[in-house]
């Protein structure tokens, strides 16, 4: 029988949903490690995020398709051009037009994005591309639901970049300088420490992280300009319900959100249940407004 | 003085020369204009947002006809007269499809093509109504658009009534055929335009006094990222035929994810499949598209030109799919109207088209017989991916291949 009104189905299907909702929330988290290390050091709210997970995607698929270099293989490739590009867009671009203001810096960000789409529209056209892997439809089965190999790379790929963000942060020398820069600006500078090359090198790792997730999520989605619309958003939601600037947080708030969303399609249907996550962050930002894994700021 | 550039040597005569030139090719469009009769047509398609690879294909198609018909001579009842394309893009939203209609109306266009969505081609036709000015209908199927009695509209291919009924018959005749191996069935669909609520609804009551019990009917909004919960679903509740209709992104997603999840219905019925019968989706996923049926636009496969058009999409790096062949077809419909109206005054196209009987196209419609905007004679045929090809099915006139249920 029905509660509430909701439908009934079996525990199997239930818990193949939840399990579905881990694979998923693995994804949110990936796109949204990037953006709580720009955001929580930077403190910028890069707009360009989306973007540039669809133009890592274009260059895995690229590198597939024109070489034949699998997906994984190219993680050696487009992460340390993610780096770069991150690096010089903070230095050549951001920093230098933003002048501080954070108004300014969210504006930049916003035109980098509107550039970097428009201008794959222009030279990839709007034909959405897809790598395929042979093994895409091989991996584990659960009983419940069948788990592919691109996903469960996707769910050990977020959890390994979670540790060795995590790792960096607290055992580098460069990790705490950031960590200096992120809490004291000007102290980090009369410190000596090189407070725009530390920006420059926090955003590189940032674009570092979105290329990341686009190796390990290109064998599972097709790419096209509007690609990054698809889990941006719901990646600022898991960035401020885990706690801007936690790596951890972007994880559990990627886990949460995603359980969350597989379970609320699964019983108020596919369009309504995308309200959970809305009914979700409310909930959070009440009664924790820091976010799951936040400080409060001052 | 002589100038250096990239190892040419240049005087500073010859630069004045070539600013000349220069100048004198600026001016050029505008004589040419003047020197050469044209016709203007709106062409107007999502080329950019949630709908942007169908929105493309379709101004392919539009514009590989109006090459084409340029390439011959051009509109011969206008003294030649070029078919020159006014570009619109409506950007996936029904109101900037309007917007578009408005530039179109400023640009002086003789007719327009267009919207690919049902949603878009509403609101398109109804502000073209308001100038007169012609609107074909290139892929739209919702029948409220040659529903409002405005003189303006007309569609050259089948809407949504007549394509769910003929699946639903084709599906009952096909399942019949097989000795019954399909009882029951679950509909997937979008809800994001009017397109796929409506066709479920259509859908339902057009299976269920057929015999077959439909188990659900599982909704989902376009764009959608994951189909997994759906996948789960479908799996619990077991049917015979998995009935999907959306665009093509979700159409490759869903049909995938069935595959990962390992649901393998008897059958996959695609009532206006965005994928199920795209040569594209057959090429890059051959074996989530085997089997998988569809009930959709497509061509007379025996038919010399369809194939040329096939040949010269695929040369042209395109995929040969139902936008392209229903955009060129809407715009070789035009062009047909416009030698019978021997005029582009809007008003002598719209009366020319509402009584066109133009049969020299390569769809299985036999003669245009225009009732109310819409084409009486216009039927969907029904095709299943075997192998790397796909084939019709049905009806038997058409048939290249028999049925084969899992």
């Amino acid at each position: 029988m029905d509660f509430l009104g909701l439908p009934s189905y079996s525990w199997e299907t239930v818990l193949g949903s939840a399990i579905s909702g881990v694979f998923l929330g693995s994804v949110y988290a990936l796109v949204a490690l990037g953006l709580t290390l720009i955001y929580g050091v930077l403190h910028i709210i890069n707009f360009a995020h989306g973007a540039m997970l669809m133009l890592a995607m274009y260059a895995v698929f690229f590198l597939w398709s024109a070489l034949g270099i699998d997906p994984y293989l190219a993680l050696l490739i487009v992460v340390p051009a993610g780096f770069v590009f991150g690096y010089a867009l903070q230095r050549g671009v951001i920093g230098r037009f933003s002048h501080g203001r954070d108004e300014i810096t969210l504006l930049v960000t916003l035109g980098i994005a509107i550039m970097i789409e428009n201008g794959a529209l222009f030279a990839f056209s709007a034909t959405e591309r897809q790598v395929q892997v042979p093994y895409d439809f091989d991996g584990i089965d659960f009983g419940v639901t069948f788990a592919v190999w691109p996903e469960i790379a996707a769910l050990a790929g977020s959890l390994v970049v979670t540790l060795a963000l995590w790792l960096f942060m607290t055992r580098t020398d460069m990790g705490h300088a950031i960590q200096a820069v992120a809490k004291e600006r000007r102290g980090a500078e009369l410190v000596g420490i090189d407070v725009e090359h530390i920006y420059g090198v926090t955003f590189g790792i940032g674009a570092a992280c979105v290329a990341v997730a686009a190796c390990l999520l290109a064998p599972t989605y097709a790419v096209s300009p509007q690609f990054g619309y698809l889990f941006v958003l719901i990646a600022f939601t898991v960035v401020v319900l885990g706690g801007m600037g936690s790596f951890v947080g972007a994880l559990v708030g990627g886990f949460l959100i995603g359980i969350t969303e597989q379970l609320g399609r699964l019983y108020l249907g596919e369009s309504l249940g995308l309200i959970t996550i809305s009914a979700i962050f409310i909930l959070v930002l009440l009664f924790r407004p820091t976010g799951l894994f936040g400080q409060a700021s001052g | 003085m002589t100038y250096r550039l990239f190892g040419t040597s240049t005087t500073r005569r010859s630069v004045l020369a070539g600013g000349a030139a220069a100048t004198g090719m600026l001016a050029a469009p505008g004589i040419l204009h003047a020197a050469g009769k044209t016709v203007k047509v709106g062409v107007v398609h999502p080329v950019t947002g949630f709908l942007q690879f169908s929105g493309t294909q379709c101004r392919y198609g539009a514009q590989a006809a109006i090459e084409e018909i340029n390439a011959s001579g051009g509109i011969k009842a206008l003294d030649g007269a070029m078919i020159e394309a006014v570009l619109g893009d409506a950007q996936s939203k029904a109101e900037i499809g309007a917007s578009e209609v408005e530039k179109f109306e400023s640009e002086g266009v003789s007719a327009i093509v267009g919207a690919y969505s049902s949603g878009i081609s509403l609101a398109t036709t109804q502000a073209a109504a308001k100038y007169g000015i012609p609107h074909i209908v290139d892929v739209g199927v919702n029948d409220k658009i040659v529903g409002r009695d405005l003189d303006n509209t007309f569609r050259f291919g089948p809407g949504f009534g007549v394509i769910t009924k003929t699946g639903i018959q084709s599906l009952i005749d096909l399942n019949e055929a097989a000795g019954n191996p399909a009882k029951t069935c679950v509909i997937v669909h979008e809800n994001t335009t009017p397109f796929g609520s409506y066709m479920a609804g259509l859908m339902k009551d057009g299976l269920e006094p057929a015999g077959f019990e439909v188990l659900e009917i599982l909704p989902h909004p376009t764009p959608n990222k994951d189909f997994r919960n759906i996948a789960l679903k479908i799996k619990e509740l077991n049917p015979d035929v998995v009935i999907p209709s959306h665009y093509y992104n979700e159409g490759v997603l869903f049909l995938r994810t069935l595959q990962r999840q390992r649901v393998s219905p008897k059958v996959i019925y695609s009532v206006l499949g965005g994928a199920s019968s795209q040569y594209r989706f057959v090429n890059e996923f051959e074996d989530a598209a085997q089997g998988v049926m569809d009930c959709n636009h497509w061509f007379d496969p025996s038919n010399k030109a369809a194939l040329a058009l096939k040949d010269k999409t695929e040369a042209d790096g395109k995929t040969y799919s139902y936008e392209v062949f229903l955009a060129y077809t809407a715009m070789k419909f035009l062009a047909d109207g416009m030698e019978r109206a021997a005029s582009p005054d809007r008003k002598a196209i719209i009366d020319a088209l509402a009584v066109s009987e133009w049969d020299g196209h390569f769809m299985p419609y036999g003669p245009t017989k225009m009732e109310n905007g819409q084409n009486m004679a216009a039927v969907p045929l029904v095709t299943q991916v075997s192998g790397e090809d796909i084939n019709v099915i049905a009806p038997a006139e058409y048939a290249q291949a028999k049925a084969k249920f899992g």
